[in-house]
């Protein structure tokens, strides 16, 4: 299965902040937007960092005054990033190998979209799902 | 909210395929709430892909149309076969008579490969061919040339190896099958020996399930080849397998490995497998026709996600052929009025909701399921928590009020709009006629079914 077809269905919803953005904005967004990571781009809309949940947990337990720092002060540099072709079995075995939970996705050089672990999780049981249906609808058939 | 005895919530869906009928069997089973679902479809008859798309040869795939009859049987439930959208009901008329539009119109056009070679004559898409072969009436005058020797697939999809699979069968496995009359009469006839299946990257990778490469070890009179050098994993592919702990993934490469040490036994035709080749250019033979493939090996490299794609060599072969499929992919076709994501090939959504270009928010009363909403993945039954997505969505909508305001949503008034816009169309009783009719001339002759293949026919076998 591709990595499009969760893009597909996931809208084009997509939360981005800059690394200058200050963490209590950051805060606010991953709170009204119920997610769990922003992509900071620069000015050209290349992402050029993750900030995620453990980003700013990590920060916490460190307890240096996260408030008042931005986004560039804490989130992760090393942005792995994905594409619309890409095989989700290949890129679920990365992600819980590298422990990753989120991966921006790039088309022909422009940012298209983010995908959590969940939404490949969800794609993939739905695809077993689906198959076990059609196998029983086989195999119910005399 | 709409849902109640008085004032049912009416839903339209657009599309006839197992994706608009799971959805339609979740809408009207919702306890409490009482749903009026029409269905339309362009063509006569419902059910899709399955009539239009599952191989003739895999009957058993096709019994899921006894579940959808049940959900057609639903008092609530309408068909309509002939209405096509944008044509014999526009969105503005569907808003008039309904609360919701639900889009389940499928991927009904190819992928172009994009090489040079691709528009000569002789080189089709493969969705034409399954078209025709399976009796859709837009496609029972297609013409393929099955006089060559020798065909090329390109693709390892499992729509890839129904084709592959089907110029290989032999009479007796034509007629077993409900094919087409004029497919079944055309094929018995066909002269190819040959059928060269490509793939641009290895086994690992290949998006064909494993049922239907093993099925091609059971076909009557066909030899499969496949190259011990191009079904040998690769570092990268075998560190996959090793650390994915799938077994069905494992069983898929051990039986393409098993083919790739059997050695031909001089049956009448030969399937070749070819692992890590692309196409670069179909060759001309001087008068516009196919005369060969020109294909460039390749080599397999992570990107930085961990998937694998296909990286050309410098190494090129050609493939004498006068016949090609490709079968690189599926997409969607734009609905009139009707936002849709060109690159993807899908309407824009956002878990079943059309979602407007410009605002990025929902479109109110606009859904979608199935191949339209997500792209072409999956098997049949994939749709099923496809549309359970979508259909919870569209009540979620109902009862916070997202939904059309129609002026006229009543049966009588929808169903009266429909016959003076489209007097030919047909309801699901008149299909059920067909159906039977249809079964019962394969009765005389032996074969699971006869299919009709033109509007023409049909109707006048209804007597109209």
């Amino acid at each position: 299965m591709k990595m499009q077809s969760v893009l597909a269905a996931k809208g084009p919803r997509l939360v981005t902040v800059s690394p200058q953005t200050p963490i209590d904005d950051a805060l606010k967004l991953l709170s009204e937007h119920n997610i769990g990571a922003l992509i900071a781009v620069d000015e050209g809309r290349v992402p050029v960092g993750m900030l995620s949940e453990r980003d700013i947990i990590r920060s916490l337990a460190a307890g240096r005054g996260v408030r008042e720092r931005t986004v560039g002060d804490l989130m992760t540099r090393d942005v792995v990033t994905g594409s619309p072709e890409d095989d989700i079995e290949a890129v679920l075995q990365t992600m819980t190998s590298r422990h990753f939970r989120h991966l921006p996705i790039m088309d022909d050089g422009a940012l298209v979209g983010m995908v959590s672990l969940g939404d490949l999780v969800k794609a993939q049981l739905n695809d077993y799902r689906g198959a076990v249906d059609t196998l029983e609808t086989r195999l119910m058939t005399p | 909210m709409p849902g109640s005895a008085d004032q049912p919530l009416r839903v339209a869906i657009v599309g006839a395929g197992p994706s608009a009928f799971y959805a339609a069997d979740h809408l009207l089973k919702q306890p409490g709430l009482t749903v009026e679902v029409d269905m339309f479809d362009r063509l006569p008859t419902p059910y899709g892909l399955v009539r239009f798309g599952v191989a003739p040869d895999h009957q058993k795939i096709k019994t899921v149309t006894h579940s959808f009859a049940e959900i057609a049987a639903h008092p609530r439930f309408r068909f309509y076969g002939c209405v096509e959208f944008g044509r014999d009901i526009t969105l503005e008329e569907i808003r008039a008579h309904y609360h919701q539009v639900l889009f389940a119109t499928g991927a009904q056009t190819d992928r172009h490969m994009g090489i040079p070679g691709e528009e000569l004559r002789g080189s089709h898409p493969a969705t034409s061919f399954v078209a025709w072969y399976n009796g859709h009436p837009d496609y029972r005058h297609c013409q393929f040339d099955l006089s060559q020797e020798r065909a090329v697939v390109v693709g390892v999809g499992n729509v890839a190896i129904d084709v592959a699979r089907i110029l290989c069968l032999t009479a007796g496995e034509l007629t077993a099958s409900d094919m087409a009359p004029h497919a079944v009469e055309a094929l018995s006839r066909s002269r190819i020996r040959e059928v060269h299946v490509l793939g641009r990257r290895g086994p690992a990778q290949a998006a064909f399930s494993t049922p239907e490469i093993k099925e091609f070890g059971t076909l009557a009179d066909v030899d499969v080849i496949m190259r011990p050098e191009e079904v040998a994993l690769d570092p990268l592919s075998e560190a996959f397998v090793d650390s994915a702990n799938d077994r069905g993934l494992c069983r898929k490469i051990e039986l393409i490995q098993a083919y790739a040490a059997r050695e031909p036994i001089g049956r009448a035709r030969r399937v070749v497998f070819r692992f890590l080749v692309s196409p670069v250019e179909l060759l001309d033979d001087g008068a516009g026709a196919v005369a060969g493939v020109r294909v460039v090996r390749n080599v397999l490299k992570a990107s930085g996600s961990g998937s694998l794609a296909a990286e050309p060599t410098d190494d090129m072969e050609t493939i004498p052929a006068g016949l090609v499929f490709r079968s690189v992919g599926y997409r969607g076709v734009a609905l009139p009025g009707i936002p849709f994501h060109d690159r993807w090939g899908v309407i824009l959504n956002e878990r079943g909701r059309v979602i407007d270009p410009d605002s990025q928010a929902p479109v109110a009363g606009e859904y979608v399921t199935g191949w339209i909403k997500r792209g072409p993945s999956g098997v049949i039954g994939t749709n099923k928590p496809d549309s359970v997505e979508t259909v919870t969505a569209m009540l979620e909508d109902a009862t916070a009020g997202r939904t059309f305001t129609p002026t006229a949503p009543e049966v009588e008034a929808a169903e009266k709009l429909v016959r003076a816009n489209q007097p030919r169309c047909l309801t699901f009783e008149d299909w059920q006629r067909l159906d039977a009719l249809e079964l019962e001339a394969g009765g005389r002759c032996g074969r699971p079914r006869v299919k009709f293949t033109s509007v023409d026919e049909m109707l006048a076998a209804l007597g109209r």
